[in-house]
């Protein structure tokens, strides 16, 4: 397995007094950058390192000292890049199956190799090469049974029953957009009400305040939590460069205002999305989000930042190293469904582009509708027959009532039909974003055996020259790659497993979202016909009545 | 075999006058009110669009006994009708009538290109969607053939109907000469003095638009048709533009139909039957969305166009009016002051005899032009109205039942 036990030894001890949500406040507050993604349980706290610092060098007594300690705790971070400035986190699970939290614990504790892909907050895996790093292992804590916060002291199978079945209940809205502060520096704060009855939070109904790179922010590290071991994260709404210096130039037209509800509405769907994940909805980051009134800026979201260049360069490699990898597919499960969500994928981007189309074109009718309206009125005034007069009137009062109503129309094809297409759209790059981590996976198993048989031979050759000082050190690293090799197919397996489940959670959230949209909006054509008969038939009478 | 319906209104008749065309092959069904135009009828049964011109057969029944036959047909163009128009304007016996107005030329630009882009992007589409796009484009020119017809016709039909310029020599010789007219389109040359001629003609327009009338009918109808004439003018432009709207959104819902089937048939999931019986329903009422904009292009648009037309028809015989009164008035300034030198006093009675002849000549049937116009005007605005709003009533209602009935399907599955 994944051994995201292993991640749960570096637990506080119990005699750590304050709850975990208020440390981890604490600790992020010190800092510029964002807290790495944390922990499923409160987990040892770490930090990006600054640059040039010795990651390392922090023992166990440092999770004990004060939370102030600027020092990382021990971590399983694997990577050790001197170079990278972007946020590692350790990879934290809670493990789907059903069973109990921890019970895996004592399994992965093996601190002489962790295994773990340190991710960068949000993106697949780094491009840069893994690098074992011998030095950290001597300080980690390797307790086998870890003090939660009591709200994991439930099984996790309650929490995934309670966020799977019917008694699913929590509602998320996205409300009342305010402009904060002044010129560039401005940015809207939304309020975030969560209404719930699940008990992993601590009240019924909250609300806090938000702006839009939190959001991205809590994207960011759900994303580098859990897309690489396979979960389906929902992706956050897009930036938008123009939309939101207008609005920060104060802008008080119609497009601003549109764009300020569009981004609303696209939020609100996000966080939907998001907490209807059974796993997702527990992330403490998540949680956080939801509850806590600070929350700290989550400025590596920034495209121009360290982070956000740092991303850029990744995505890159990635794609690069994404047409090397040529992955023998032995589950036809896995070829059908990428096949499927390819062919998914392109009519839903073609349909998406047609029902944009739709929009601006309703929008346009709208418009030249209102313009004829007018235009009849003004005729009607000059038409010096009185019946005629009149009734030139009335079918310019017809025409604006008509116009109305494609208005209304225009904004029911986007919000409904539109805005699900485009989350689609984007979902599914999420879903084959999942597809390409298997292959990653599935490549570093692979290039794990490779190493493990060049080791072998370089031990053979040893073996004859007859060089038992350096033998010693052959038969180590022998043992070191088999553990590899041996969690590489543990970690291709189990995000094998994960796809399978996620994609099966996709394709009945797709469906339900599909059903419940399509008649929404079948409904609003119905709304605008029953109008169009109402108007026309209150005409009519009008028009027959010229003498 | 062209079937086109379309509205005229006599003269003489306070209601509108419906005549259903059809094929040469089915009897002509004629619903005329009161006054029959048996003496003389005019219709076109038939048209040919080859590559760049119209061929119009003009059909005529007459019992008048200027024509050889009491019925024959003659092949004609739209030159031949423009020539006709043209004589009649330049006629001067005619000046104070409101001549009705010329056909636009058929104009199959457009639709031409669009069917040149389909074959050109022929390979990339399928066969279903390139065959779909041809049909629609093929109904579209039918649309604008059927549409060019009329309004031929409605032009020989108020000719026809006109009692003084149904007797005119040059209609009689359009319907019944069975060769070609020899008349040819406007050279280049032609063409530029025909524009210097209307710069010369709008300028005097002016001139003798300042003139304040002594009858208060005509200052009232001058003042009105001016401004009556531009709001129409805006009218047309915006109705068109409404309606390209409404076009552009059944091609709209058209692809998304394609598109759903496509999703509908690749998906594996309950949805797909969803998708399959929504991308149905959307074909089924892009249909009647493109129903809808061909109505109302045909009952709004239409009337405008044509009271555009008209209207400028009316203005003109108003200027014909005026530049009479002018000429009357110059007259009889001309005569007073050759009476005054008493120099070519024969000459300038003449002159101001003729004058004053011509121009109330035009005042007498000018004003019954106009208030017959009136008349038209009504009822022509009453009868499109009427029909644009059954129309799309009908329409919604259709469209409505559509929704209604998938709807209860999608719902009663989920």
């Amino acid at each position: 397995m994944t051994g995201r036990g292993a991640a749960d030894s570096l637990l506080p001890a119990p005699s750590f007094a304050p709850s975990v949500i208020q440390w981890r406040s604490k600790m992020a507050a010190e800092r510029d950058t964002p807290p790495l993604g944390s922990a499923a349980a409160g987990l040892a706290d770490f930090r990006e390192p600054e640059d040039g610092e010795d990651l390392f060098v922090s023992t166990a007594s440092t999770l004990e000292s004060s939370p102030s300690s600027p020092e990382p705790a021990s971590l399983q971070v694997e990577d050790v890049s001197a170079n990278s400035n972007g946020p590692k986190t350790a990879e934290i699970l809670i493990d789907d199956d059903q069973d109990d939290l921890f019970a895996e614990a004592t399994e992965e504790v093996s601190l002489d190799s962790p295994e773990r892909e340190p991710i960068l907050s949000d993106g697949p895996s780094p491009a840069i090469t893994p690098v074992t790093p011998t030095a950290l292992i001597s300080n980690r804590i390797e307790p086998k049974v870890i003090g939660v916060p009591s709200m994991f002291e439930r099984s996790l199978d309650e929490v995934e029953e309670e966020a799977g079945g019917d008694l699913f209940d929590i509602n998320i809205s996205v409300s009342d957009p305010e402009k904060v502060g002044d010129g560039m520096n401005a940015y809207m704060a939304y309020k975030v009400t969560t209404k719930t009855s699940l008990t992993i939070f601590n009240q019924s109904e909250f609300s806090v305040k938000r702006r839009f790179s939190d959001f991205l922010g809590l994207h960011s590290k759900l994303a580098s939590k859990y897309m690489h071991i396979g979960y389906i994260v929902p992706p956050a709404p897009e930036k938008s460069i123009v939309g939101m210096t207008k609005v920060k130039v104060g802008k008080e037209d119609l497009s601003s205002t549109e764009f300020v509800e569009k981004r609303r509405s696209a939020l609100e769907r996000y966080l939907m999305r998001t907490v209807k994940h059974p796993t997702l909805i527990q992330d403490p980051d998540v949680i956080q989000f939801l509850e806590s009134s600070e929350l700290p800026r989550a400025v590596s979201t920034q495209a121009l930042s360290g982070a956000g260049i740092l991303r850029m360069v990744n995505k890159a490699a990635d794609a690069v190293n994404k047409m090397t990898i040529k992955m023998n597919e032995s589950d036809a499960w896995f070829e059908e469904k990428q096949q499927q969500f390819e062919n998914l994928d392109q009519q839903l981007r073609k349909l998406h582009a047609s029902v944009e189309a739709l929009v601006c074109h309703r929008k346009e009718l709208s418009v030249n509708t209102a313009s004829f309206a007018r235009s009849a009125a003004m005729l009607g005034n000059s038409e010096d027959h009185t019946a005629l007069s009149r009734a030139l009137s009335q079918l310019a009062e017809v025409e604006e009532k008509i116009d109305q109503l494609h208005q209304e129309q225009a904004y029911a094809d986007f919000y409904l039909f539109s805005e699900l297409l485009g989350d689609y759209v984007r979902l599914i790059t999420a879903v084959k974003g999942v597809f390409d981590q298997r292959m990653k996976t599935w490549s570093k198993w692979q290039d794990a055996q490779v190493m493990l048989q060049k080791k072998r031979e370089a031990e053979a050759k040893l073996h004859l020259a007859n060089k038992p000082d350096k033998l010693q050190q052959a038969k180590d690293e022998i043992k070191e790659w088999e553990g590899k090799v041996q969690q590489g197919e543990r970690d291709f397996e189990q995000i094998s497993k994960t796809i399978r489940k996620e994609v099966g959670r996709f394709e009945k959230e797709r469906v339900k979202d599909f059903k419940v949209v399509i008649i929404k909006y079948l409904e609003s054509l119905v709304h605008t016909q029953q109008q169009l008969i109402k108007y026309w038939e209150a005409f009519l009478p009008e028009a027959k009545a010229i003498a | 075999m062209l079937r086109y319906q379309q509205f005229i209104v006599t003269k003489h008749s306070s209601h509108p006058v419906i005549l259903n065309k059809e094929s040469r092959k089915t009897p002509r069904a004629v619903n005329v009110d009161l006054q029959s135009d048996a003496t003389l009828q005019v219709d076109i049964s038939d048209a040919l669009s080859e590559r760049d011109k119209v061929k119009f057969t003009v059909h005529t029944k007459s019992t008048l006994s200027n024509f050889k036959q009491n019925e024959f047909s003659v092949v004609r163009q739209h030159e031949e009708f423009i020539w006709l128009h043209d004589s009649f304007v330049e006629n001067e016996e005619y000046a104070g009538y409101i001549i009705p107005p010329a056909p636009p030329r058929p104009d199959f630009d457009a639709s031409r290109e669009k069917l040149q882009k389909l074959g050109e992007g022929e390979g990339s589409m399928t066969k279903e969607e390139f065959t779909k796009m041809k049909q629609e484009l093929e109904a579209e020119y039918l649309a604008i053939f059927k549409k060019t017809v009329a309004m031929h016709e409605v032009f020989l039909c108020r000719v026809a109907a006109h009692p003084v310029l149904r007797k005119d020599l040059n209609f009689h010789v359009f319907l019944e000469y069975n060769q070609d007219l020899s008349v040819r389109g406007k050279n280049k040359k032609e063409k530029l003095e025909d524009f210097f001629k209307n710069v010369v003609k709008s300028a005097d327009g002016v001139l003798v638009a300042g003139v304040k009338d002594v009858d208060d009918f005509f200052e009232h109808e001058k003042t009105f048709l001016l401004e009556y004439h531009n709001r129409v003018k805006d009218a047309s432009a915006k109705s068109d533009r409404m309606i390209r709207s409404h076009k552009s959104i059944a091609d709209d819902v058209n692809r998304i139909a394609s598109t759903l089937y496509t999703l509908g048939t690749q998906d594996s999931t309950d949805v797909c039957k969803f998708f399959l019986k929504v991308s149905e329903l959307f074909e089924k009422t892009r249909k009647i969305e493109a129903r809808v904009a061909a109505d109302e292009d045909l009952k709004l648009a239409d009337l405008l166009k044509y009271y555009l037309r008209e209207s400028q028809a009316a203005k003109d015989l108003l200027y014909r009016r005026g530049r009479a009164l002018v000429d009357y008035e110059n007259a009889n300034k001309a005569l007073d002051k050759a009476r005054a030198k008493n120099k070519d006093v024969l000459q300038a009675e003449t002159s101001q005899q003729v004058c004053c002849q011509k121009f109330e000549k035009i005042s007498e049937s000018a004003k019954q032009e106009l208030i017959d116009f009136k008349t038209r005007r009504v009822a022509a605005f009453r009868k499109n109205l009427v029909e644009l709003a059954e129309l799309e009533l009908k329409h919604a209602k259709g469209h409505l039942q559509l929704l209604q009935s998938c709807l209860g399907v999608l719902k009663g599955d989920t």
